[in-house]
């Protein structure tokens, strides 16, 4: 097929996890309400030695085992995130060096809230619709900071996801793609504070449903399509009941977005969210399946994307690298204590 | 001494109301009882503004003149006069309104009632309201409001044995009848058990069992009764005022099952309209908790100290009962942005007494109580409506 879409994906999800009544005992809250309130029975945290520099490596890695390409023909890579390592020094260079792209390569790290990850796919698809590179690799992925005993707590974890970007032997054609944006604070994290702030529900009516309605409300209407066209929707997922019930709002039923629903198994990894969620779904779609996805970014944006599964997925090796339902499954639990010290929330001067 | 009467009655849908600033909540209320009323800027002698915290909630004081101002009266330096008593800083502003008219000083007063709370996060929200209670003694304690009141709740529990489903049976019944008033902020009916198993907030006070934080606004027009017919034809007569205080800190009251503040303002109300508590045929109380609803009717005098627990489930209080209670949902479903809230009361009463309140009318409203409190009753401020 023509045009211009992902060539080949990878995600990844640290193996260590907490339950969300774990978090709520040391808080003396209830863990089966909160659970039940916020659609998270459970969250991913990173190990001792994981970072938003790591998870890239290992997503970027597992796209590459699935497909042929050289990575020298990687031109450019973008890594969305709220958790970079650095505040000044790109994890996109540790990324290129660790897969061997450097150094004929664009790089620099974005930052859009949870939807910086989306925003780097869209310069790709630009950059290889203007010929400037062969393929783009755009990464999310996060290892979440939440305050202890703040909501975000329960929901805040980590993982990423790795999408190659090109026109040769694409396996999901992006057949549009467009934003929403305006200036809406409704979540933030001023320079050298070590936790974000939000504005409770604010983050909801104004925030995360306005944007993720308008912005898959225009796609379809630039791509002439309806809710019932799409095989599978994948919205962005703070929690387990954002997603739900902003589907049912824009006309999707469960069915089209369970399988790209991840987020009550490993929590909210912010940048990764709609990304792993899109990974999901990349394991198991067939040709001819239409996804669309739309990410959320608090301050506020959302970025839309009709995708169509093409014959070439057949030929991609899906098996080289684990699915996300593998990685969902091969967990280890720890209690608060090792989380804290994992979180660094154990920190002193 | 001379009659006063509300003229003129405006409220916007309470809410989270992000969208809205302070100047446009409190202009919108305000413009709507202006035109209810039919009077003009010229005819205004004075205004009062009823807000708790604007400092603390938009880092906004002066708020009397800002209200003048945002309503376009700059060019008429109208006196506006801020007035402040925790969540009955409404009820206050209507005070001072009425006092000015009766005292003959005024003869056309604005009232209005603002407070825009979701500006700040929930945590800041409940520390400013706290600021209501005694720093010293309560506050910096970490006793924070439904704290106090949950105090309440126990002993009432412990004394009269008052159980936890007749407090949620309070919340019932205010979104009953918050489900029929379109300023509600919450327009819809909940269930005995959703109310019964929602979240501890502190005990036996369940999140449905407290008031919501709200942005709102309401504005009434007062006159001097002998000036109303010139502006309106259906008139309310403010028949009595009372306010009265007690200590701030819940544990220096002689009884903590009964506001004494409430209990002398209403003596003070009652003997100036010159009629008992038999002769009320529906009040707007402070249900900012549900056990306030409670104490409320007891120390009101609508039912005896105690008994107030049963007051829903024997359909004392419903709004097809013998003295309907909130009859606009309260604060627990109408909402509660503090400051308008004394205010609020004011336009659901007279709204009751023109016959206007559409679905949740209550017949043959004659007389009717406004009922407004500050902190966990160390003011309290009562009116009493007539039809005129």
């Amino acid at each position: 097929m023509e045009g211009i879409g992902i060539v080949s994906y990878g995600a990844n999800i640290p193996r260590l996890r907490i339950k969300t009544k774990d978090i709520a005992a040391v808080w003396g809250k209830d863990g089966d309400s909160i659970s039940n309130g916020l659609g998270i029975n459970e969250k991913s945290v990173p190990g001792i030695d994981q970072d938003t520099a790591t998870i890239s490596v290992e997503a970027a890695r597992a796209a590459l085992k699935r497909c042929s390409i050289n990575p020298q023909d990687i031109g450019a890579i973008y890594i969305g995130s709220e958790s970079h390592p650095y505040a000044v020094k790109p994890t996109g260079t540790i990324v290129g060096e660790a897969i061997g792209a450097t150094p004929d390569l664009m790089v620099a790290d974005y930052e859009f809230a949870c939807k910086a990850g989306t925003a780097g796919i869209q310069t790709c698809t630009a950059l290889v619709k203007s010929e400037m590179i062969r393929y783009g690799l755009a990464i999310g992925a996060d290892t979440a900071q939440a305050a202890p005993g703040d909501a975000l707590e329960f929901s805040a974890s980590a993982g990423g996801a790795a999408f190659i970007i090109g026109k040769e032997n694409i396996v999901a054609k992006i057949n549009h793609t467009l934003s929403y944006t305006t200036d809406t604070p409704d979540f933030w994290r001023r320079a050298q504070r070590k936790y974000p702030s939000h504005g409770g529900r604010f983050t909801g009516g104004p925030a995360y449903f306005k944007h993720i309605t308008n912005s898959t409300l225009k796609l379809m209407e630039r791509a002439k399509t309806k809710p019932e066209d799409y095989n599978y929707a994948i919205f962005h997922q703070p929690n387990g009941k954002f997603p739900i019930s902003v589907s049912k709002k824009l006309g999707f039923s469960y069915d089209q977005i369970k399988q790209g629903l991840i987020v009550p198994y490993i929590g909210n990894t912010y940048s990764g969210a709609s990304l792993v969620g899109l990974a999901s779904v990349l394991d198991v779609a067939k040709p001819g399946d239409r996804i669309i996805l739309s990410s959320y970014g608090s301050g506020a944006g959302s970025d839309s994307f009709d995708i169509i599964v093409t014959e070439d997925m057949n030929n991609l090796g899906r098996n080289n690298a684990p699915s996300v339902a593998d990685m969902i499954e091969n967990k280890q639990y720890i209690d608060y204590g090792t989380y804290a010290k994992l979180t660094d929330i154990l920190y002193w001067e | 001494m001379r009659d006063v009467a509300v003229i003129g009655v405006g409220m916007i849908r309470f809410g989270e109301l992000w969208d809205k600033s302070f100047r446009q909540l409190i202009s919108e209320a305000g413009s709507k009882a202006i035109l209810d009323s039919g009077v003009a800027g010229k005819d205004i002698d004075a205004m009062y503004i009823g807000s708790m915290s604007s400092g603390r909630f938009i880092g906004q004081e002066h708020v009397g003149a800002l209200v003048a101002d945002a309503s376009g009266f700059s060019h008429l330096h109208i006196p506006a006069t801020r007035v402040e008593g925790a969540c009955a800083s409404g009820g206050l502003a209507i005070r001072e309104g009425y006092l000015s008219i009766a005292s003959g000083i005024n003869d056309v007063v604005v009232i209005g009632g603002i407070e825009k709370m979701n500006d700040v996060a929930g945590t800041s929200a409940t520390e400013t309201l706290a600021t209501a209670a005694d720093q010293e003694w309560e506050a910096f304690f970490g006793q924070t409001f439904p704290g106090i009141y949950a105090t309440i709740a126990t002993r009432h529990m412990h004394e009269y044995g008052t159980t936890k489903e007749d407090l949620a049976r309070v919340a019932v019944k205010n979104h009953s009848n918050g489900a029929l008033n379109p300023y509600a902020q919450y327009q819809k009916e909940i269930k005995l058990e959703t109310a019964l198993n929602a979240t501890m907030v502190a005990y036996p006070l369940g999140l449905f069992d407290c008031s919501p934080v709200t942005d709102g606004a309401a504005s009434v027009i007062l006159c001097a009764a002998e000036r109303a017919k010139e502006f309106t034809d259906k008139p309310v007569k403010i028949i009595a005022s009372g306010q009265a205080s007690d200590t701030l800190a819940l544990h220096a009251r002689r009884d903590i099952c009964t506001l004494d503040a409430t209990v002398n303002a209403a003596k003070m109300a009652y003997k100036l309209a010159n009629i008992t508590s038999k002769d009320i045929d529906f009040a707007e109380v402070h249900d900012c908790f549900t056990i306030a609803e409670i104490l409320a009717i007891e120390d009101l005098g609508f039912v005896k100290k105690g008994e107030g627990g049963k007051a829903v489930e024997n359909k004392i209080t419903t709004l097809d009962g013998e003295i309907p209670i909130n009859s606009s949902g309260g604060l627990k479903s109408k909402g509660h942005p503090v400051g308008a809230t004394g205010v609020a009361q004011i336009v659901e009463v007279a709204l009751q007494l023109r016959n206007e309140a559409d679905k949740r009318q209550i017949k043959d409203a004659r007389i009717g109580l406004a009922h407004n409190i500050g902190g966990s009753g160390a003011t309290c401020t009562i009116h009493i409506l007539e039809a005129t």
